[in-house]
């Protein structure tokens, strides 16, 4: 079958055999964006999170034939090296990663945490930042999604809007 | 060839003969029963709370905010709740992981708006009465009156997906209800044909 998906802002036709083929498959194999990585293929750890639609979506567990037509953000969109999204800026601020492995999923989490809920409280954070991280950079990373929250509101609401 | 047939006339005859006499069956031998057999009400009702009971159903019918998976009922994995719409919270809800359709390579069920049942219809550690008096008071069950309530039971994509469970993370399959889905949908239809009459305590 011929899926149509839009991946980081490049419209993409991919073709594939098995409907049932898991988005992370298609968008590290078929796309070579490896970015977004595999922990578990069970929904369980978040390594694979990306947005679908600017929704958190675990793509492990995600078959590709529901990506028709959708708008998928993997960490290679999320921001660049010259104007990286908040989120990022967060991150190296704040000097997060250990083996990094876990953090793209992490990151993509909260930045869709943040598009729902712009200044998170610690129970907000608790309640919707549920990935798994084998380092237990947990500490720094509350620290960085306060951060980002608040690079967030010192955006112009343009570029917010844009987020 | 034609030596054996009158032995084989015999061997038959001998047979009947011998069957005939240890067999003899008269008709009153039977009970008689003028009316079909009628179901009582309360046998109705316990199948159907034997499927209501049943993990598959009960799981997503929390009383503390916490869905519950697996034959064990232990709450769900990384603290996922209930949030506030029954769907989770703000950025990781219940579609996060779970899709319109049971996934069979990663084990993660799903079906259409897959979530939790409201916390007014909440089951877990009542008894079969107290279930059945939330399922049938329009203010614990949205409002349903008998024939919404049918339709839901028989119809919700989300309540047949107990018939439709897939494999977990293991690939096994999950346990289905311990009636099939037609009888199920025959106890739900008789149960209400029936006045839903919960049995006196
Ligand atoms: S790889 Fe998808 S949640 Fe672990
Ligand atoms: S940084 Fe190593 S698993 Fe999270």
């Amino acid at each position: 079958m011929k899926i149509q998906l839009i991946v980081n802002g490049t419209p993409q036709l991919v073709q594939i055999e098995d409907e049932m083929t898991p988005l992370l498959w298609v968008i590290r194999d078929v796309l070579d964006q490896k970015g977004t990585k595999f922990g578990c293929g069970k929904a369980a750890c978040g390594a694979c999170t990306l947005l679908v639609d600017d929704q958190a979506v675990r793509s492990c567990s995600y078959p590709i034939k529901f990506a028709e037509g959708k708008t998928i953000t993997t960490i290679e969109g999320l921001g660049t090296k010259e104007n990286p999204h908040p989120v990022q800026q967060a991150w190296i601020e704040e000097v997060v990663p250990q083996c990094g492995y876990c953090q793209p999923g992490f990151m993509m989490a909260t930045a869709a945490l943040l598009k729902k809920v712009p200044k998170p409280t610690d129970e907000d954070i608790d309640n919707n930042i549920i990935n798994v991280c084998r380092c237990g950079t947990y500490y720094r990373m509350r620290k960085a999604i306060h951060r980002a929250a608040a690079l967030n509101s010192e955006l112009p609401i343009t570029e917010q809007e844009k987020e | 060839m034609k030596k054996s047939l009158p032995l084989l006339f015999l061997l038959v005859l001998l047979t009947g003969m011998l069957f005939g006499l240890n067999t003899s069956v008269h008709v009153s031998n039977y009970k008689t029963i003028d009316k079909p057999v009628e179901v009582s009400n309360e046998t109705t009702f316990h199948q159907l709370m034997d499927v209501l009971t049943h993990p598959r159903c009960m799981n997503c019918h929390p009383t503390d905010n916490l869905p519950k998976q697996g034959m064990e009922r232990q709450p769900h994995h990384f603290d996922m709740a209930r949030g506030a719409d029954d769907h989770g919270f703000e950025a990781t809800q219940c579609h996060t992981c779970h899709q319109k359709e049971n996934n069979p390579y990663s084990g993660v069920p799903g079906a259409p708006h897959w979530g939790l049942a409201p916390a007014s219809m909440g089951w877990q550690g009542l008894t079969r009465i107290e279930i059945a008096e939330r399922l049938l008071n329009t203010e614990t069950n949205g409002g349903k009156n008998h024939e919404a309530l049918v339709e839901h039971l028989t119809k919700d994509a989300l309540v047949l997906w107990a018939w439709n469970p897939g494999v977990d993370a293991n690939g096994v399959e999950r346990e289905k209800p311990p009636l099939s889905k037609e009888e199920y949908i025959a106890v739900v239809e008789k149960w209400f044909a029936d006045g839903a009459v919960i049995p006196t305590k």
